[in-house]
């Protein structure tokens, strides 16, 4: 289970002096859960996400995860413990195959019908991917989907995938949601997805809306789904705070 | 062939015995070791050091060998190679030197390699430098090459310096006839207090020439590298160049691609980048579990694949 108690995250700006971007998050992600993080952009999701992976130090607060506070651990000692995160935009990497990149997730080299197997999930033919370079040949889509895939090779007791639908055409956005669908049943693990998109909340046993780095509200997708439509109404201040 | 002999044959040409086909093996400034083929004759030059290797018209498939090894220290090799590619052929040559400097004084190979590339023939080069031993004296790699391309002939060149060389001056020049094609794929690592420095300039001189010339380095420590790579465009042609170089420590990189056109219809385009190690890219392969050190890693390794 993980656990965020209190988490607050400020930067210095020259201009405005501290901006807190997450203003006394927390937050409880039991095992076994599917969870959906909403809310209007620059609300604080993708930060809050950084901040489990270890990516960003939280101002103050702390993070509990199985029993064990992470809060001061690196990347990679919670990449050990079995947290693992998929980019919002993904680097490229020069020279660098999509096979060896599945493979450096996965832990060590993966066998060609395996790497299939991953890209197929994502929707990419993967026999026309599998020895292409991460560079600036793929598409946006292509990138986006291939590090969908380095999550899905890995052995993850939490997966967290930032906005996993943006730039992802209809088509392998469709297969994508089935991908979801069977790693929720399939693993003994949690998922967070921050996502605006509905077909995604509808796969969730958890909505948590985040906006001005608070989570104005959370619950089962019953619950939040509904006032969730209601704040998309014209004139709610769900649009920008005031 | 003693075990360093070998092991510098392997890290050049990766070469585990006497290779197949023709070669010409050089060890601290004499020949050692030859054998022509069929297709493929290896004569000694009459007038100065070094060797001429003729490939006959609609030779196949056939490759030839010519690494130089120097494993004494204090010996400086100069050295004039000539290949005479007849029309309609298709080779893969292999060069490249090894030094194992174990002493206090410099070693140096200038290589100084000429190519006569017949009409429609495609051949691929491929040049390894490596240096290593534990003696305190340099190890100076100073490679030229000429290239003359006759109509609508292909070249591959590939060159690959990764360790162990102190300083190497890499001087390139190409004339390309109508419909040649050059691609030239540069790869260079320097560490410690090494220099390194390439000077190329290709010169499309016949209707539809292209040429291509990607340049990927990682300078390290308080090595310094320059690049000058020149495409001159004197006819309806095409070239790229691309310079990419990661900068680590407290090196010194410098890329100065210069493109010239010299007729309405050459289109000639370059791009040159120097960076750090990638933030995110770094990020990324952390949360695979790598530490900061791995990653980085093995990023120079495929940048430089």
């Amino acid at each position: 289970m993980l656990e965020l108690r209190n988490i607050c995250f400020s930067v210095d700006d020259t201009a405005k002096g501290t901006l807190g971007i997450l203003n006394g998050i927390s937050l409880e992600i039991p095992d076994k859960t599917f969870t959906v993080i909403t809310g209007p952009n620059g609300g604080g999701k993708s930060t809050l996400a950084k901040i489990i992976m270890g990516i960003e130090k939280p101002t103050s607060g702390s993070i509990i995860f199985d029993g064990t506070d992470i809060t001061d651990m690196s990347v990679s000692e919670r990449a050990k413990l079995g947290i693992g995160y998929a980019f919002q935009q993904p680097p490229r990497f020069k020279g660098l195959t999509v096979r060896q990149l599945l493979s450096l997730a996965h832990g060590n080299e993966l066998p060609v019908d395996e790497c299939c197997a991953y890209l197929t999930n994502v929707g990419l033919c993967s026999k026309n991917y599998l020895n292409r370079d991460v560079d600036s040949s793929l598409s946006g889509g292509e990138v986006k989907r291939v590090e969908i895939a380095t999550l899905m090779a890995r052995n993850l007791k939490l997966s967290i995938y930032d906005e996993p639908e943006a730039g992802i055409d209809l088509w392998s956005f469709a297969m994508l949601i089935e991908s979801f669908k069977t790693s929720i049943r399939n693993t003994a693990n949690s998922v967070i997805i921050i996502s605006h998109q509905e077909r995604i909340m509808q796969l969730a046993d958890k909505l948590v809306v985040v906006a001005d780095g608070k989570i104005r509200s959370q619950g089962t997708k019953e619950e939040i789904f509904p006032q969730l439509m209601g704040e998309f109404d014209p004139g709610c201040d769900f649009r920008g705070g005031a | 062939m003693n075990k360093t002999d070998s092991s510098l044959l392997q890290a050049i040409s990766d070469l585990h015995e006497i290779p197949a086909g023709a070669y010409n093996i050089r060890k601290n400034g004499e020949g050692h070791s030859r054998r022509s083929t069929a297709n493929i004759e290896i004569t000694t030059k009459e007038d100065k050091p070094g060797i001429d290797i003729t490939v006959a018209p609609g030779t196949k498939n056939e490759s030839v060998h010519i690494p130089v090894i120097i494993s004494e220290s204090g010996i400086n090799d100069l050295v004039y190679n000539d290949f005479y590619i007849g029309d309609n052929a298709d080779v893969l040559i292999v060069a490249g030197c090894g030094i194992h400097n174990a002493g206090d004084e410099k070693s140096q190979h200038d290589g100084i390699h000429r190519f006569h590339i017949g009409k429609n023939s495609k051949i691929k080069y491929v040049e390894k430098h490596y240096g290593e031993g534990e003696g305190t004296g340099d190890r100076v790699l100073n490679p030229t090459t000429e290239i003359y391309m006759d109509e609508n002939s292909f070249c591959e060149m590939e060159s690959v310096q990764i360790k162990g060389v102190d300083s190497t001056l890499r001087e390139m020049k190409a004339h390309l006839k109508s419909g040649a094609k050059l691609v030239i794929t540069e790869r260079l690592m320097t560490h410690g207090k090494q220099s390194a420095r390439s000077n190329v300039e290709i010169n499309l001189d016949g209707d539809d020439s292209s040429a291509q010339i990607i340049s990927r380095s990682v300078a390290k420590d308080e090595s310094v590298q320059v690049f000058y790579p020149r495409a001159v465009g004197n006819a309806p042609c095409r070239a790229h160049v691309q310079c990419d170089s990661i900068i680590m420590d407290n090196a010194k990189v410098r890329s100065i691609p210069e493109i010239a056109a010299n007729n309405e219809f050459a289109q000639i385009v370059h791009e040159a980048a120097i960076g750090r190690v990638n933030n995110d890219q770094l990020i990324k392969l952390q949360t695979f579990g790598m530490t900061e050190e791995e990653a980085e890693e093995i990023i120079v390794q495929c940048f430089l694949k």
